[in-house]
């Protein structure tokens, strides 16, 4: 079903992380954008398969994107904000073009750049993220309309239907902790959490 | 590769062997009329995985998404692509200690006819000097093979970032037409 953006309910990150997570039984990767989407990413629980990014924002889904081509036959989740995701709009073009099956992009949408103090982001009032989606060549593309309708969207995203956009519009609480900044911890964490170094590495 | 063959090739045979050599097997690039037949050559074998991206640092995103999922990747642009991605090195390749591989190829001296090209030029190697970015800059085929080879390996070995200059002197670089 699909729902345009002021018609979608608003609901909350960090419960949205939580039943997203709750849905990862295949040891999925999962990539959490700059600032909040990671915070409360971070917050649900550190997977050893999560990657906190701690600066370049935008490139959640380009990571994303070579995560899931270098490891085809696991499914790979992008949380990106919708800020974030204005930064670096062409990358859904490359998504659409390389049309890895096994990539899922979530997009957080309150139409601000929350942890810079909740400035409105250009187009907040105007523009619709499922439709920017669509038009980039995503067909798989959807807002969320309630909770019980994001789960349904995840769980046929994680079939490896992909890729797929879900896009939920969020409240503006902030994320509910902060992840450790710990880059190269991080990124070894979730090296070994592929399976790409070993315990002993 | 023999010496005999290393006189013989053109420098983007050079560069697609060391890849090779070396299991990259993913490139991702924003074209460059300079590079246009290592893209092609690199299209051709069916060893690489290569496409574009919309904007340099997205190629540097991929390729470390890439690497961190075990695959190793390298990202080709020109120098003022090069400008769009010290974001990128600042804040995730350098301090994830990520062994991006990028070649870019130089415009912006020797002939040079777009004064936008120039000045950025003049911002690559002091932007990368900075960061403590390895950058080399290649004007001489018959050191292309074993600069590539050899810091490759390096930059898997101490997971560090490389970057390759590729000067006109070896490519020919882009001449004005008129």
């Amino acid at each position: 079903m699909t729902v345009v953006a002021h018609n979608a309910k608003v609901m909350n990150r960090f419960e949205l992380t939580k039943r997203l997570v709750g849905h990862l039984t295949r040891e999925e990767a999962v990539i959490g954008g700059i600032g909040n989407a990671n915070f409360d990413l971070w917050a649900s629980g550190q997977r050893a398969q999560n990657f906190y990014m701690l600066g370049s924002m935008g490139l959640a889904i380009p990571i994303a994107l070579g995560v899931a081509i270098a490891q085809p036959r696991r499914h790979v989740v992008a949380l990106e904000g919708d800020g974030s995701l204005l930064m670096q709009l062409g990358c859904l073009t490359t998504v659409a073009e390389r049309a890895p099956k096994n990539l899922t992009i979530v997009v957080w949408d309150n139409g601000i750049y929350q942890i810079t103090g909740s400035q409105p982001t250009p187009g907040a009032a105007t523009a619709d993220i499922v439709a920017i989606a669509r038009g980039a060549g995503i067909a798989n593309s959807a807002w969320a309309h309630d909770e019980s309708d994001f789960d349904r969207l995840v769980a046929s995203a994680l079939k490896d239907d992909g890729p797929t956009v879900i896009a939920v519009r969020i409240d503006n609480k902030p994320a509910v902790a902060t992840t450790d900044r710990d880059p190269v911890r991080i990124r070894e964490r979730f090296m070994r959490g592929l399976g790409v170094r070993g315990a002993g590495s | 590769m023999t010496v005999s063959q290393k006189y013989i090739s053109a420098w983007h045979e050079i560069v697609l062997a060391a890849l090779k050599a070396n299991e990259v097997k993913l490139v991702v690039y924003v074209p460059d009329r300079v590079f246009t037949p290592l893209i092609k050559a690199i299209h051709a074998d069916p060893y690489f995985m290569a496409f574009p991206a919309t904007r340099e640092e997205e190629a540097l995103g991929i390729i470390s998404g890439a690497w961190m999922g075990g695959l190793r990747g390298a990202v080709l642009m020109q120098t003022s692509g090069f400008a769009t991605i010290p974001n990128a090195l600042a804040s995730l390749v350098v301090p994830s200690q990520i062994p991006a591989l990028i070649f870019v190829s130089e415009r912006g001296t020797l002939g040079e006819f777009n004064l936008g090209q120039a000045l950025v030029c003049k911002t690559m190697r002091p932007v990368l000097d900075s960061l403590a970015v390895e950058n080399i800059t290649i004007t001489r085929q018959d050191e292309l093979a074993f600069i590539i080879d050899r810091s490759i390996k390096q930059a898997v070995a101490t997971q560090a970032p490389v970057t390759f200059i590729l000067s006109p002197l070896l490519t020919g670089g882009k001449v004005f037409e008129a």
